[in-house]
Order: C-alpha cells, then sequence, then structure tokens
C-alpha cells in the first residue's frame, strides 16, 4: 500500500519537561520564549452556554472549552492549514479512506491521570452518539456514513471514511478528546449531553488544553488555571502554557466591553466593531493598547431573495417570485448596489466589497480572477429594460404586467451593521425605482420566517465559515444543504447553474489533488457571480486589540481570533 | 414671571412647535432620507459673516466639510469656496402640511454646497430636516393618541360612572385588566403579528391605534369617578324626575363636568404618547427607515461611538426636555383653572 508519512516538524526529539514523565513526547513550540507568570483577563459577550465540548453552540462556550481542550490534529490559525497535536503523525491510504493516527505518548490529562487510544475512540463515540445531539456529528459523517474510530495499540488509533474526503484531516480539529475516566459512566447512562454544565467542579472535569477550570462565579467570571501537565515546551524547553490564569469576565454588549478595554480592566478585545474599532484608535490614551485590522475575515453579508418552491402557499410571495428568479432580476439589483457606500458608511472602510462568496480573507481558496463588483446604474437598467420591466412617469418601476416593483428586505433587528447596509440597500434600489420596505425583525422570528415559513421577500443576512476549506461550506451550496437559505428543502436542483455548482461541490469535496479542487472551487465562485443565488455585499474586516506588552500576540482571522494561542501568550516584563 | 405668563409662554412655544413641524417640508432645506454618503456624521456647519481672507460679509455662508481620511470620522471646512445662504429657493419636492405639494424651502445653498446646521447622521442625511419632519411623526403620535385614548376612556368611564351596577363591573374589571397588562410587551407582540409589508405611514397608523387603544383605562377610572358624584348631583336628580333621557343627562349635565379633567389629562397624556412612540421606534418597533421619527433617530445613541462623539444626534432628546416642559405647564395652568 502506497502511503504518506506526515511528520510533525516540531518533533526534532522529545523534550524533558519538569512536571512530566521524562519519556513524554512533547511538542516543542517555535513561538518566541516567554516568561512564565501573569494573567489575562478576556472579557465574553455572554455567558457560556456550557463547558461540555460534547454539546457546545455558542461562541463563549467554543471561546472558554478551546483552552480547556485539545484536539488530535489541530488548523493552525495562523497558517490555515493542519499541523500536529496530539496525534503526533498520520498516513493516509492510497484510496484516502483509511487515516493512521500516532498518538503522542506519555502525555496526561490536567488531573494527572493518562491519555491514550481508549480516550480517543470513547470521544468519538460521544460525537457520534445521536442521543447527546452534537452539533459536531454532521460533521463526522461522510459519504452518508459515520466515521468509524478503531484502537490498534495504546499509542495507535485508525479512521475509516466511506468515501475519500479532501478535508478529512480538517474533521479532527475541535473535536476535543475527552477523558474517559471522568465520562464513560455518564456516558454509558445516556447523561453526558448534561454533564460538565456551567455549575460542575474543577475536581469533575479534566482536559488536554493548556488550562483547567478553577472556579466559577455566576453571572460574573470563570477563572481557568495553568494546566500542569501541558504537552507543549517551548524554544527553552521551558513548559507552556506561560500564564497562570485566564479569567473570563463577562461583559455582556460589545459597548461595555470597549469601556472595559479602555478602562484597563481587560487585556484583549476581539469582534470589534469598525466604529468602536475607530472610535478606540481617535483616544488619545491610544498608545496604552495595540490595535490590529487583520483585514477581511470569513465572514460575508449577503441579500438574497425569496426562491423557495412556495407550492401554491403564500400568494403575495410567490406573485412576487416572478421578478426574484429571473437572473438578470438579482443581476440588476446587483449592479445598482453602492458596496464600497456598505463598506465607507457601516464599515468606516474597515471591509472589502465582495462579487462572490468567498472573501479575500479565504487566501487558499478565494477566485482572485473573479473582477470586483462594479456599482453601474446603467447597466442595471439596461438589464431591467431588456427583462421587460419599465418605468412609470414617475419613475417607479413595473414589471411586463404593470404590476409595481415593491417588496419587503427583513433583517436582524439588534445587529446595527446589517439595518445600516440594508438601509443603503433600501436607498439604491430606490434609484432603480424599486419601493423598498425595510423590516429589522428580532432574531428569532428572522429565522423563523427565513428557514421555517418562508414568508419574506428578500433578506439581509451574513454567514461566517468556521474554516477557510470549502467543505465547510458544503451546507451552503448544495441545495439539499440545511443552510441553503434562498431555497431550502429542495429535494434537487431547479436553477441551470445551481445543478452545476451541486456537482462541482460534490466533485471538490472527493478530489484530492488539491490544484484540482481549487479549480473546482473557482468554477463555483465564477457561478455566484454570474447567477447570484444571494447576491454578495461585503466581507467585515477582523478587528481585535490587546495591550502593548502582550508577547506572542498574533491575532489570526479564524475564530478564535485572538485566543487560538493563549498557551504562547505572555506578559513582557 | 407670573403663572399666566408662564403659561402662555407655554402655549406659544408649543404652538410655535407643532407649526414648525406642519410646515417641516418648508422650513427643512433637504428631503429627509436623501443620503449623501461622503458624508456620514458631519458635525454642524458653522454659519460664517467673516471669510477666510478677514472680510466680512452681510450674507452669512458656509464652508463645505471634506473628512479628513475616508472613515476618520474627522471633519475639516474646506475654505476654498464659501457658500452663501439665500432664502426661499428651490429644491426638493415636498407636502406641506401633508397636503399642498411645494418645492420652495426657506433657506438653502447652491449646489453642491449643502447647509448641514445640526450636522448629518450616519449616512449622511440632513439632521435638522430629520429632526423637523421626524417632529410631525412624533409629536402628532402625541396628539393622536391622546384623542384616541381619552375618546374611548371618556365613553366607557360615562357609561360606567352614569349606569353602574354590572356594566360598571364589567367595563372597571375589565380596565383594571388592562391597567395590569405589561404595555411594552403587549406591543411588541401586535408588532410581531403584523403583516411585515406595511409602509412606514400605517405602521405609524397602527402605532397609534395600538397605544390609544391600549391605556383607555386611567382616564376612564377618572371620568367614572366625575361621572359618580355629578350624577347624585341634586339638579340631575331634579332632571331625571322631569322625565330626561339618559342621552340629555350625559349631554347636558354631566359631560360638562368631565371636560376640564380631560383637558387636564390631555396635557398630561400628550408627552407620554410622545416618549411612547420615542421609546417603541427606540426599539426598532415604530417608524421604519428611511422615514424619520424622533425615536428612530435617537436610536443612534444605543452605539457607544455615536453617544460619545457625536453630540448632535442627540437634538431629537435635547427637543424632547422643552416640548414636554411645555405640555406639564400647560397641565398644571389646566388643573389650578378647572373646577375645584
Amino acid at each position: 500500500m502506497r502511503g504518506l508519512w506526515v511528520v510533525a516538524v516540531a518533533l526534532a526529539s522529545p523534550v524533558l519537561a519538569q512536571g512530566r514523565s521524562p519519556s513524554a513526547e512533547l511538542l516543542l513550540s517555535e513561538s518566541e520564549a516567554g516568561r512564565p507568570g501573569g494573567r489575562l483577563v478576556f472579557a465574553l459577550r455572554s455567558e457560556p452556554k456550557t463547558l461540555n465540548p460534547v454539546t457546545a453552540v455558542d461562541i463563549p462556550s467554543r471561546e472558554v472549552i478551546g483552552r480547556l481542550m485539545a484536539d488530535l490534529v489541530h488548523i493552525d490559525r495562523q497558517t490555515q492549514q493542519t499541523a500536529p497535536a496530539l496525534a503526533k503523525s498520520w498516513r493516509v491510504s492510497s484510496d484516502g479512506r483509511h487515516y493512521t493516527l500516532e498518538l503522542r505518548r506519555g502525555l496526561r490529562f490536567s488531573d494527572g491521570h493518562p491519555f491514550d487510544a481508549d480516550d480517543v475512540v470513547f470521544s468519538f463515540g460521544c460525537y457520534l452518539d445521536e442521543r447527546n445531539g452534537s452539533p459536531q456529528r454532521d460533521l463526522l459523517i461522510v459519504g452518508g456514513k459515520p466515521i468509524v474510530v478503531r484502537k490498534l495499540d495504546a499509542h495507535r488509533v485508525t479512521v475509516d471514511l466511506e468515501q475519500p474526503f479532501a478535508a478529512a484531516e480538517r474533521l479532527f480539529d475541535s473535536n476535543s478528546m475527552l477523558p474517559r475516566h471522568l465520562l464513560e459512566k455518564a456516558q454509558q447512562e445516556g447523561r453526558l449531553a448534561q454533564a460538565w454544565g456551567l455549575g460542575a467542579a474543577p475536581a469533575d472535569m479534566a482536559g488536554l488544553g493548556p488550562f483547567r477550570l478553577k472556579s466559577y462565579v455566576p453571572g460574573d467570571r470563570l477563572v481557568l488555571e495553568r494546566n500542569p501537565h501541558y504537552w507543549k515546551v517551548d524554544r527553552a524547553g521551558r513548559p507552556l502554557p506561560y500564564l497562570d490564569e485566564i479569567v473570563f469576565l463577562l461583559v455582556p454588549s460589545e459597548d461595555a466591553q470597549v469601556v472595559r478595554f479602555k478602562a484597563g480592566e481587560t487585556d484583549l478585545i476581539s469582534r470589534l466593531s469598525a466604529a468602536n474599532f475607530a472610535a478606540l484608535a481617535r483616544d488619545p490614551a491610544a498608545g496604552r493598547y495595540r490595535l490590529e485590522d487583520l483585514g477581511p475575515g470569513l465572514e460575508y453579508s449577503f441579500l438574497f431573495f425569496n426562491l423557495n418552491d412556495l407550492r401554491g402557499r403564500l400568494e403575495a410571495v410567490s406573485r412576487k417570485q416572478a421578478w426574484f428568479r429571473q437572473t438578470a432580476f438579482r443581476q440588476a439589483v446587483s449592479a445598482v448596489l453602492d458596496r464600497d457606500g456598505i463598506v465607507r458608511l457601516v464599515y468606516q472602510g474597515r471591509a472589502t466589497s465582495l462579487a462572490t462568496h468567498v472573501t479575500p480573507g479565504n487566501k487558499l481558496w478565494v477566485n482572485r480572477a473573479l473582477p470586483p463588483p462594479v456599482r453601474s446604474l446603467a447597466r442595471a437598467r439596461d438589464l431591467l429594460a431588456r427583462a421587460g420591466f419599465s418605468w412609470s412617469g414617475e419613475g417607479a418601476l413595473t414589471d411586463g404586467g404593470g404590476t409595481p416593483v415593491e417588496f419587503t428586505i427583513v433583517t436582524n433587528a439588534a445587529n446595527a451593521s446589517r439595518v445600516q447596509m440594508a438601509t443603503v440597500v433600501q436607498d439604491d434600489l430606490r434609484q432603480l425605482g424599486m419601493r423598498v420596505q425595510l423590516v429589522p425583525l428580532e432574531n428569532r422570528a428572522l429565522l423563523d420566517r427565513v428557514l421555517q415559513s418562508h414568508d419574506y421577500d428578500a433578506a439581509l443576512m451574513a454567514l461566517a465559515s468556521g474554516d477557510v476549506d470549502p467543505t465547510s461550506e458544503m451546507n451552503v451550496w448544495i441545495s439539499s444543504g440545511p443552510t441553503h437559505l434562498w431555497r431550502l428543502g429542495a429535494s434537487a436542483p431547479s436553477a441551470p447553474g445551481e445543478k452545476e455548482i451541486d456537482e462541482l461541490m460534490r466533485r471538490q469535496a472527493v478530489t484530492l489533488d488539491p490544484r484540482e479542487r481549487k479549480r473546482l472551487y473557482d468554477r463555483v465562485q465564477e457561478l455566484v457571480a454570474d447567477n447570484l443565488p444571494l447576491i454578495p455585499l461585503v466581507s467585515p474586516n477582523v478587528l481585535v486589540g490587546a495591550r502593548p506588552g502582550l508577547g506572542n500576540f498574533r491575532p489570526a482571522i479564524l475564530d478564535p481570533y485572538v485566543l487560538w494561542n493563549a498557551d504562547e501568550l505572555f506578559w513582557r516584563p | 414671571m407670573s403663572r399666566r405668563a408662564g403659561s402662555t409662554l407655554a402655549l406659544g412655544a408649543l404652538a410655535a412647535v407643532h407649526l414648525a413641524a406642519l410646515a417641516a417640508g418648508f422650513l427643512a432645506p433637504y428631503d429627509p432620507t436623501e443620503q449623501n454618503r461622503s458624508l456620514p456624521y458631519a458635525p454642524p456647519a458653522r454659519l460664517r459673516f467673516v471669510d477666510a481672507g478677514g472680510t466680512f460679509h452681510l450674507r452669512p455662508f458656509v464652508y463645505p466639510m471634506a473628512e479628513q481620511g475616508p472613515g476618520s470620522g474627522v471633519y475639516g471646512d474646506d475654505r476654498r469656496q464659501a457658500y452663501p445662504v439665500h432664502f426661499l429657493v428651490p429644491g426638493a419636492p415636498y407636502r406641506f402640511a401633508g397636503l399642498l405639494r411645494g418645492r420652495v424651502h426657506l433657506f438653502g445653498v447652491d449646489e453642491p454646497g449643502r447647509i448641514l446646521l445640526l450636522g448629518t447622521d450616519g449616512f449622511g442625511r440632513d439632521q435638522l430636516s430629520r429632526l423637523l419632519h421626524g417632529a410631525q411623526i412624533s409629536l402628532f403620535a402625541g396628539l393622536t393618541a391622546t384623542t384616541l385614548a381619552l375618546g374611548v376612556g371618556w365613553l366607557l368611564g360615562t357609561l360606567s360612572g352614569f349606569y353602574g351596577g354590572w356594566v360598571d363591573a364589567a367595563l372597571m374589571r375589565g380596565s383594571e385588566l388592562f391597567l395590569a397588562l405589561p404595555w411594552l410587551y403587549l406591543l411588541f407582540a401586535v408588532r410581531a403579528v403584523l403583516p411585515l409589508s406595511i409602509p412606514p405611514e400605517r405602521a405609524f397608523l397602527l402605532l397609534v391605534l395600538v397605544i390609544g387603544l391600549v391605556d383607555w383605562a386611567r382616564p376612564a377610572r377618572l371620568v367614572r369617578g366625575v361621572v359618580l358624584s355629578a350624577r347624585e348631583r341634586n339638579y340631575v336628580l331634579a332632571a331625571r324626575g322631569f322625565g330626561a333621557s339618559d342621552v340629555y343627562l350625559i349631554r347636558r349635565h354631566i359631560a360638562p363636568q368631565t371636560f376640564g379633567l380631560l383637558l387636564t389629562q390631555a396635557a398630561l397624556l400628550v408627552p407620554q404618547y410622545i416618549l411612547a412612540e420615542v421609546t417603541l421606534s427606540f426599539l426598532g418597533l415604530g417608524v421604519s427607515e428611511p422615514v424619520p421619527s424622533w425615536g428612530n433617530m435617537l436610536a443612534d445613541l444605543q452605539h457607544y461611538h455615536v453617544l460619545e462623539s457625536c453630540w448632535w444626534m442627540w437634538a431629537p432628546g435635547l427637543v424632547l426636555v422643552p416640548v414636554f416642559l411645555a405640555y406639564y405647564a400647560l397641565s398644571e395652568a389646566l388643573d389650578r383653572a378647572g373646577p375645584a
């Protein structure tokens, strides 16, 4: 069998470090060697719902759990490539269906209990168990079948896939390895989903991450302390992490977070809005912190029309669908939108206009051959005129049957940027003679209309991929996907471009040659830009800040933007 | 200042504010929905008499503003060209008091100059024009909702007080129910079930309708109290003895007793309902973009950076204070003047 061994570059030689067994195979960090000690304070937007890696969905939970836990293969947030973590190396069979992972030896959980292949098999069993309702479960189903994880010996496991899967290595990221010795009972009794809630005692928890739970004060803070059994060392051979403590404060709004950061009560801030970023940069005391604009992230905002198959329901909406279904209509809408205006007004210049759904932040996959969107009122009018639309004396757009073109745009009322964007869009469409109502809705009401009742004309929303790989976009672009927002629950593609996108997305997922995959995904982006099943608007920049003395601060555009290398962060003297 | 002078002043101020709202189209230099995307959050322009060269001009002028670096939010005057202010200039079309079409504005400057006396909002829309047009929505929401609430409250209160018995019991229990309702949440619920595609004008009407109809209970109970005591007066009993009908009794003898109360209540309720509109629009439940109201204009202040660095965005809030004070002064004057 032809195989490929991927060996950890960092694993030059096993390094000895205090508090670990001498034979432990530790990972050597290439980053700047720092100084141990100190604490880091970070504000969470809301209280984490749980500390259970199997059930966590919300961002705050994942932000905390990511510091407590570790995965087998990790996506390096900076290079966006996979890198060895708990697995020091892995081998893939020539047909791309079987992975053999070699675990680091001598590792211990944060409570001192040894880690081995049984924990790996147990962990994947938990993620795949339907009773636990884990959000990771869908990702671990490849080609319609769950992956199969088997133990070969104490330090080797194999993973079998139903079909070759291009992004298989990336599957392991963020699937935290769980301590079998602590959770097996709960799993057997079917109570795992309830385990490790926020009130869990620190003694009942253990992980392989750089930190472990120290204390939790409801509604106020969550404190993590250094894990003495962590499996990384720095260039000087000193054990990581450097920080003694990470304190997560609960600060419920972005504005309040900015005030706390400004006052020096927190050390890091992420997910800043452009307006607050500018306000902080203008502050006379700006020297007291370091602000970073990381450029476009992976979030893309877009306008889309209701293309659902309504089957006689919602008479008023289905009449308007006669316009929405016309590619020329959507192209005209796209042509008249002032994306640069959105960038300027809503994001103070800290965003990028998009022609397609892949943002320039996704350096590996974006199709650079696509021209940036150009605003042209003349082109928009021409497209509409050729599609049989005309203008009344007062400038109102009417379709071939004389019906004035009027529709509503729904968006999330709680998200100020979206409402602002929609206001710009509304004004732009007015120039085409379209009468557009803007309806900001409470988020749940919005999702209910878009996902369930399909009672809306058009919506302005945003999606952010968790990863750069195209497979993370499958749920959006496959016509039967759960996030195929504009046309949900479809059994088959309807529009011509849609069918080709379906095929391309399916093919790229099983193609193992990266260049060929890139070619396929480039074509997907072209089709999206031409047919506009959704109309891409802009991608906001990722904006973060930190105290200047924080060493190894290397924010990245992949989640979590600032804390991904918490194990390497340190305070300069 | 005497009390009389105080209430005259209050009345005068209110009349001026409402007239200004009626004539918003004429007084405002621009269309309140017109965006100027190169001037977001521009500060108020300074009206000048002395130019960069030190020469005095009798006709005031403004310098155009330019953002110093895109996204910086810092504006400076471009002193190369001055734009003198002209009066009665043609501009964007509007309707005077909602009826007469017009194009002439009280003042303005030549294009491409812009006169932004109260600065702009996040879309570069003229804040003064929005303030004036927003007054139409906010002030008239207050007046209309008050009329509705008092009308319904007066009718039910009178019926309840006059007939007593089971009518009274049913209506007053009903009013207690309405008093106990968490009205804000009720309005949330009502707004949520309304169809999406209601145009801003109709949304405004519905809003007023809901505010007015929910809040009839308090005036109804006050009116009932007055009616209860009025119907036992000797002249009412005498009229009844002479065979007067119920309608005659209410019209002739009872209703006049309640008018003083209604006026005082009106002066108290109007600001309360203006505030209700402001609250609802602030929360995004009221009048929707791009139509301005004081509430949705103030909603911008929910953002820290606006609150902190764009003081001109407070304008609707600052106008609310004197309007409320005037209304309360009026209510107090009415209370004192009314029958004890």
